[in-house]
Parts: C-alpha cells; structure tokens; sequence
C-alpha cells in the first residue's frame, strides 16, 4: 500500500498542479473584471455572464448548438452504415478495417481541414475542374462559409461516431439474431427490432463524442469559415488572444466545460439504467 | 436476391464515406509534388517543395522545437504514468472518485479549455511563455493517455507468473524486474507512442501556452494556413500527415487484441 502511494503520487500531484488547480483558477478568473489593460481584477461579480445573454452571443451559442447538432445527425448517418459493414468483414479483416477509419482520427484536425481548403477553394480542385469542363464561368464560393464548416467538422469527427457503434455491434449477441430469424424475421425486420435498438448505446456514446468535440471545435470554423462563421471556440480564443478579455473568455470556457460534463454524466447515467434493465430481463428469462 | 441487392448497396456506401476519408488526404499528397506553385492542375512531378522545406531555417527550427518538447514530454510522461498504471492495478485506493477525476476528465474536457486554463496558470504564476510552458503542458494532456494504455495491458496480464516467482523466493524487484516489466512492455512502449505522437501533433494546448520563439510545426502549419496556399505547406503537411499513422500504425501493433482476446476465453 505504501509502495502504491509512492508510485501514483507523482502523476496525481502533476494531474492536481497542472490540471485541477489551472481549472479553479479559470473558476476563479470567470467571476473577476479586468482593467482597460487587459489585467484581471478579482473582485467578485457575475457580469461576465450575464453579459453571456447578450443577443449576439446567445446567437453565436445557439450557431454552435445547431451546427454541433448538424454534425452529429450527418456523422451518425454515415457512421453507422460504415461501423455496421465493417462488423459484416470476415473477422480477420475487421481490425485493418477499423484501423483504416481510426487512421484519418489521428491526422491533425489542422492538415485535414487545409486538405479541403485545397479542394474547395476558388482557385481549387473542384473549381478548376468545373471551369475546364466548361460547367461553370465563375468560381463557386464553395469556401468560407457555414456549409464548409459543417462539412470540415462532420469530416473532422466521423471517427468518433464509427468506433462506439462499432464495439456495440460487434458486442450484440448473436442468438439473438438467430432467434429472429428462426422465428421468420425477414434480415431487414431484425436490424430494425434487435440490432438497432440494442446498439443504441453505441450510437448515444458516438453522438456525446462528436457533439461534445463539435462545440468546442475552433479550427475547422478558423481554416474553413467565413466571417460569420465564428462559433463558440472562436469567441473563446478571441477573447484569450486579441481582445485580452479573460474574464469573459473564462466564463465562456466554464459554460462550454460544464455542458460537455452534464452531457457525459448524462450519457453515463442512461447506460447505468440500461444495463440494470437489461440484467432484470435476464432474470426474467 | 433481394438480400445480396441490399448488402452490396450497403458496402458501396461504406466504400463511398471510406474514400470520402481519404481523398483529401490523398489529393494533399499528390499536390505536395505537384510541379506548379499556384495552379490546381498537374504540372509534372516534382521533390523541389520537400528540398525547400529541408533549406527553410524556420521550418528546421520548428522541426527542431517539436522533437525536444515530444521527446521530453514522452519520457516523463511515461515514467510518471507507468509508475501511476502499476500502482493503480495491484492496490486499492481510497479517494477512487478523485483519482478518476484527475486521470479522466483532462481526457474528457474540451481541449481548448484545458489550453487556455493552462495560459492563465503560466500568467498567473509569471511564467514566461516559451519550450517550458509547452512541455509542462504536453506532459499534462499525455499523463492520462499512458495511464490508460499501460493499464490496459496490465488489466490482459495473468497475475500467475508474479506469483510464480514470489513463490520461488525472488524479491519484489526481482519479480518487478524479470517479470512484471517484460511483460508490461509493449503497454508502456504503445503508451510511449501515443504520447509522442499527441505531443508532435497537438495544435490547440500548444496554441495556448507557445511563445515567440517556441514554434512547433503543428503552429508553424497554422501560421502559412492563415497566411494562404502554399505548396510547402503541402510537403509539411504530408510530412507530418505520415509521421502521425506511422506511429499509430507502429502503437496498434504493440497494443493487446483487447476484445478478440477476451472473446476467444469467453
């Protein structure tokens, strides 16, 4: 025991210094005020969250509420069918398989965004492609705008959906299935009775993932948007690096940390009442 | 017939979002040896954009900063996570909820927040800006990642081997040693990876807390990104695009088959 203290103190002390306490601090600087100069004042008020609901940044909250939405219906109907086919692999394929759409996950979220500035932009692949075929005679503004930045974000965070259906899929019980179709389901019936329904965790764990990354995501609207694209994170990172508005920023930050924490416990509460479900079906049965 | 009508449109669509994955990644690659500096058509091959990059002073200074920060950032980050998964496996602690805490929710908050709470903890502190600030923070974010992969692979150990050897009289080194460790290895060295492939590839934290002359490539790809469209950045990107899934394709060889594993006992 002894022995244990000593060897987990070290990472625990280094996770409390650099982690914990930078958290309360942030706590901390959200409810000061700052000078002209962009120092921070602690004396304790709530302004910088009422200033929070403010029209335009409620406005920018909800652009980021809805594209995170977007990005998440748009991965999980793309995820799903991926993870889904990739479980129907022979088993000695479906870790290459899986591999190949982790691979891209571990790319920069920067390069994989320039790579479609490449493609999308006026002078870009598309264009120059169109124009030549005689399609078009101006460039599409294909770049810099809201589509974009959906496109850069589902793009940026389809990994996260496949990889949770996919260990839900491959963890479904087979009898099941069999059952079914001894019982005379047509494939299609059993997919939508069995297959789904007990995958939904999957699907609920891959949504939280992506919706929780899109919110906080500020280089795909960086590299890929328009002015008006600015979501949360890019306010966040504005108000650290030009406006010098910590006070603000750190509000904001505290905002965002807490909806991704109440959307994680959320998640982890519905699977606890799941699987307690499920064992009671079990002892029916 | 109607079912093999269904399943082959299925696999299409798989195929289609596969390449939908890897197309752009693709077409950054060609354009990296693409013989034009402005045109989108292919104007002949070429290696002249990679040859730049080797003879730009400021990209071989990134290059330089990056490798420093990854490699320090990796040993301690092992060390103190091995030391931490070890322990976290062979005893009871109390406190669990806050031990959980602190190793997953640095995983689970967004990144952006995790980096700028680190900036106002260097500014707060007066911390100057600079490599410093940067491997302190690339420790931080990989701490937990090693954690988890190392304890992972001591969760796949057969504890009959430990107690084999206590058993025939060797002392707790001896057994730490010859046995624990061995066989703890390809955890650690999967942990290593991932740790040094986050810290090379981290672009958000190190946005945060990097200062005037700490530039890595990951920042240095952002500022010529903002800047415009260049064919070097193509090259570096490229670069760095294959660094990135060698490593991961390196750490998922060493990794243990958790799942099949578990599958074929059951």
């Amino acid at each position: 025991m002894k022995n244990g203290k000593i060897l987990v103190a070290p990472a625990m002390l280094w996770l409390s210094l650099f982690f914990a306490i930078p958290m309360f601090i942030v706590v901390a600087v959200s409810f000061a005020s700052r000078t002209p100069y962009g120092q921070v004042i602690f004396n304790f008020t709530l302004a910088n969250y009422q200033r929070f609901l403010e029209p335009l940044y409620i406005r920018i909250f909800i652009d980021t509420v809805f594209t995170a939405f977007v990005t998440t219906v748009i991965t999980f109907a793309m995820g799903y069918p991926l993870a889904y086919c990739i479980t129907k692999l022979p088993h000695k394929w479906q870790q290459p398989g899986l591999i190949l759409v982790m691979i891209p996950f571990w790319i920069n979220f920067l390069i994989r965004s320039y790579a479609w500035v490449i493609i999308l932009r006026s002078q870009g692949l598309i264009n120059t492609l169109l124009l030549n075929l005689g399609w078009i005679s101006q460039p599409l503004a294909l770049l810099y705008n809201d589509y974009a930045v959906m496109l850069g974000m589902v793009y940026a965070l389809l990994p996260f959906m496949v990889l949770p259906i996919y260990v839900s899929i491959e963890q479904l019980d087979a009898r099941l299935l069999e059952a079914a179709s001894d019982l005379g389901a047509m494939p299609f019936t059993a997919f939508r009775k069995i297959t789904f329904p007990l995958t939904l965790p999957g699907v609920a764990a891959g949504s939280i993932l992506v919706f929780i990354s899109a919110l906080g995501m500020f280089v795909v609207p960086d590299v890929m948007g328009g002015a008006k694209s600015a979501l949360i994170g890019n306010l966040i990172q504005n108000q650290f690096l030009s406006a010098r508005d910590w006070p603000f920023g750190s509000a904001l930050s505290i905002v965002l940390a807490i909806l991704a924490l109440v959307l994680i416990v959320l998640y982890y509460k519905a699977i606890q009442k799941q699987e307690g479900g499920g064992r009671n079906e079990e002892k029916l049965a | 017939m109607k079912k093999n009508w269904r399943s082959s449109a299925l696999f299409a669509y798989a195929l289609a979002i596969l390449a939908f994955l890897y197309l752009p990644l693709l077409i950054l690659t060609l354009y990296s040896f693409n013989n034009s500096r402005i045109n989108a058509v292919w104007a002949g091959f070429t290696f002249d954009w990679y040859l730049a990059l080797l003879h730009n002073r400021r990209v071989i200074e990134a290059l330089t900063n990056s490798l420093v920060i990854a490699t320090i950032s990796t040993i301690i980050s092992t060390v103190l996570g091995t030391m931490a998964a070890l322990a976290l496996n062979r005893y009871k602690f109390k406190y669990k909820a806050v031990i959980n805490g602190l190793l997953y929710l640095p995983i689970l908050i967004p990144e952006i927040v995790m980096g700028l709470s680190l900036l106002v903890l260097f500014s707060q502190a007066s911390v100057p800006l600079g490599k410093s600030t940067l491997i302190l923070a690339h420790i931080t974010f990989c701490l937990s990642f090693v954690i988890i992969t190392v304890n992972a692979r001591l969760e796949g150990m057969h504890k009959d081997l430990e107690q084999a050897a206590s058993d025939l009289y060797a002392t707790p080194w001896q057994t730490f040693r010859y046995i624990t460790l061995p066989l703890a290895l390809p955890g650690i060295v999967a942990g290593a990876l991932i740790a040094f492939t986050l810290s090379i590839d981290d672009f958000i934290i190190s946005f945060f807390v990097a200062g005037p002359n700490s530039t890595t490539l990951p920042l240095y790809v952002y500022a010529m990104v903002k800047r415009g469209i260049s064919p070097e950045i193509n090259a570096l990107s490229t670069v760095l695009m294959f660094t990135t899934i060698s490593l991961i394709v390196i750490a998922q060889v060493l990794q243990p088959q958790h799942s099949t594993a578990k599958k074929k006992t059951e």
